[in-house]
């Protein structure tokens, strides 16, 4: 168990290195910072000053040096654009993102669970047609569109919520949040439903299988020959047991939720990490999107470290063979 | 003295293929849909990107609209005062290619991949799948987003970036039927034959590893014209002067909230029954070819 700890440990860290490598790499060939974020119109002297001060003068592989060392303590660079630490930018934004996520996730069990236990139930009804053909157009479009026509029916036809923006938040625990205002809540809908569409379609095609197989089980059969309530055969019997594999599939589709949060966040101006990352490439803000990239790739490298962790811990068949591979 | 009766393959795939309604619809839609991108100069009304045939005149016209000099706008106009319904057909053809090129390019390139880790096993076996799982573990659309902040724009880009994210699915099918295939008999009688190594793989193993190569393939053609209209949408993904469906659709974006709908909303419409038709046939086409699911 330890060596394959180890083992696995080590490779995570090689893919940590080799992806800072290859992002500072090429980054550095993308275009000139210099052009974009210093004021031409600046005499001589102010420019090169400019330079000095963010550090654009030094030859590439200082650069790259002081890029490791940064990411080893953690100090991944000064954003040109908003002269503030790139890290500490993007953990300012993280709280709105999460925020996003979890409704989404919230959404997606709420809505998804109830319709696809519907359709696992009565198959044949029309209702469930119409539910598993909106989960294959949920599945087919793309979640920008949906966005697009999610702000055409609610703010633009109806004027009932509003297209973008994270509206009034209120802090909680020393951190903003939009869930506890009215209006906050009114901009949180639109773009959490949106980020929820592919996994509602998702979460109905598991419970519905879950559903359809589980009501054909004996104890869902002896719950009802003893007489218990649909309601509760369909509440406690059956939803007990479909809960366990859309709890790990929508567990592992976390980071998921993270990288479509980009399309999302764009599409309703939400200012979450998604927004300051097509921002920053627009404006060619090298140390944000380093920093956003080293973060994703850190973040998804420990997932898969615990999860692989977890898996090898459930079943010793795992390590044994990663042992001798 | 009577013969029995031999099905050939492709026959009784035919033949199932045509048992469902649905499918065939879905084909039928797929085929029309290659078509408006193939012939895309003689069908559409105007050529949406030659100076001489659109009117300034005309921007912003609702669908149904006539133009100021006669033309009759079906689907209405953008800004500057193009053809929707032709600007549409024009940015299918790209998002098509740019798709069909990518993929063709990863089942290449995860075929080869896929077949010399089942040839060569160890190290270099381990080593391919290991960069496989790794690949797999990151959702598709951010490593395409984060290639492309590093790469810049560009059609190439988008190509690459897609190959980039999609050979790993087809190198892991592949080598699953191809470390089947390889112990089979055929493949040891072409080997006693001291056929070349690369002759057997494409000769012999290829084809018979394609059936769920081609199920994945269609599917992801499907993934590939998402990804690339997300990442056109973003901002990130094909340049200006080609646009595709999802360059057409963020266009429109900007028009969306003062009530011109039509610039954003009939691209996303075009792009989501390609989508939807291309899905389809594809999970009729693994239907068909998984014995499991056999009637």
């Amino acid at each position: 168990m330890l060596a394959y700890l180890i083992r696995r440990l080590g490779q995570s860290f090689l893919v940590m290195a080799v992806m800072a490598t290859i992002v500072f790499f090429g980054l550095y060939m993308v275009g000139n910072p210099i052009d974009l974020l210093i004021n031409p119109e600046d005499d001589l002297a102010a420019q090169e000053e400019a330079i000095r001060r963010l550090g654009l003068d030094q030859p590439v592989y200082i650069q790259f040096l002081q890029f490791l060392k940064g990411v080893a303590t953690g100090n991944l660079g000064v954003s040109f654009v908003h002269n503030t630490p790139a890290l500490e930018l993007i953990l300012s934004r993280l709280p709105a993102t999460l925020e996003l996520a979890f409704f989404a996730m919230l959404f997606a069990v709420l809505i998804g669970i109830p319709l696809g236990m519907f359709a696992g139930l009565y198959p044949k009804s029309p209702g469930s047609r119409i539910i598993m053909g909106g989960s294959i157009i949920g599945f087919s479009t793309p979640n920008f569109w949906q966005g697009l026509m999610l702000i055409m029916l609610f703010a633009v036809f109806w004027r009932v919520l509003p297209s973008g923006g994270r509206g009034e938040t209120t802090e909680l625990f020393g951190v903003p949040v939009s869930f506890l205002t009215l209006d906050g809540l009114k901009h949180l809908i639109l773009p959490a439903l949106n980020l929820a569409i592919f996994k509602i379609s998702l979460v109905i095609r598991l419970s519905r299988a879950g559903t359809a197989e589980v009501s054909l089980q004996d104890y869902v059969k002896y719950a009802r020959a003893r007489g218990l309530s649909e309601k509760r055969v369909v509440g406690v019997h059956i939803l007990k047991n479909i809960l366990i594999p859309v709890v790990t599939v929508l567990g592992l589709e976390l980071g998921n939720v993270i990288a479509f949060a980009v399309v999302t966040e764009t599409v309703f101006a939400w200012p979450g990490i998604g927004k300051l990352l097509i921002d920053s490439i627009g404006l060619l803000d090298r140390p944000v999107v380093v920093a956003y990239m080293m973060l994703t790739v850190f973040m998804f490298v420990m997932i898969n470290f615990f999860v692989d962790m977890a898996y090898s811990m459930l079943d010793p068949r795992i390590r044994i063979k990663a042992g001798k591979a | 003295m009577s013969t029995i009766p031999v099905e050939s393959p492709f026959k009784r795939f035919a033949e199932d293929f045509f048992s469902s309604p649905t499918a065939v619809i879905a084909g039928f839609g797929v085929l029309v849909i290659a078509c408006l991108a193939i012939f895309a100069g003689p069908i559409s009304p105007q050529n949406p990107y030659d100076l001489a045939e659109i009117n300034i005149m005309d921007g912003s016209l609702p669908p149904g609209s006539v133009g100021f000099d006669g033309f009759y706008y079906l689907l209405g106009t953008d800004e500057q005062g193009r053809d929707m319904l032709s600007a549409m057909i024009y940015g299918l053809r790209i998002s098509l290619s740019v798709s069909l090129i990518a993929v063709g390019s990863a089942v290449f390139i995860g075929m080869s991949l896929g077949m010399l880790a089942a040839w060569a096993g160890g190290r270099i076996e381990s080593l391919i799948m290991r960069a496989v799982d790794i690949q797999l573990s990151f959702p598709t659309l951010l490593v395409a987003l984060l290639l492309l902040a590093i790469l810049g724009k560009g059609v190439d880009k988008v190509i690459i970036a897609l190959v980039l994210v999609q050979w790993a699915y087809f190198a892991r099918t592949v080598r699953a039927a191809a470390l089947v295939e390889i112990r089979k008999d055929y493949v040891m009688a072409a080997r006693c034959l001291a056929l070349h190594p690369m002759r057997i793989l494409f000769g012999h193993v290829m084809p018979n590893c394609l059936p769920p190569i081609i199920v994945i393939a269609t599917v992801q053609v499907a993934n590939a014209i998402a990804i690339e209209a997300s990442l056109s949408f973003l901002g990130v993904g094909v340049p200006i002067t080609e646009p595709s469906l999802g360059l057409l659709i963020s266009n429109g974006f900007g028009y969306l909230l003062s009530g011109r709908y039509w610039i954003s909303f009939y691209p996303g419409v075009m792009l989501l029954v390609t989508l939807v038709c291309i899905n389809v046939v594809g999970d009729h086409i693994r239907e068909i070819l998984n014995p499991r699911t056999k009637k």
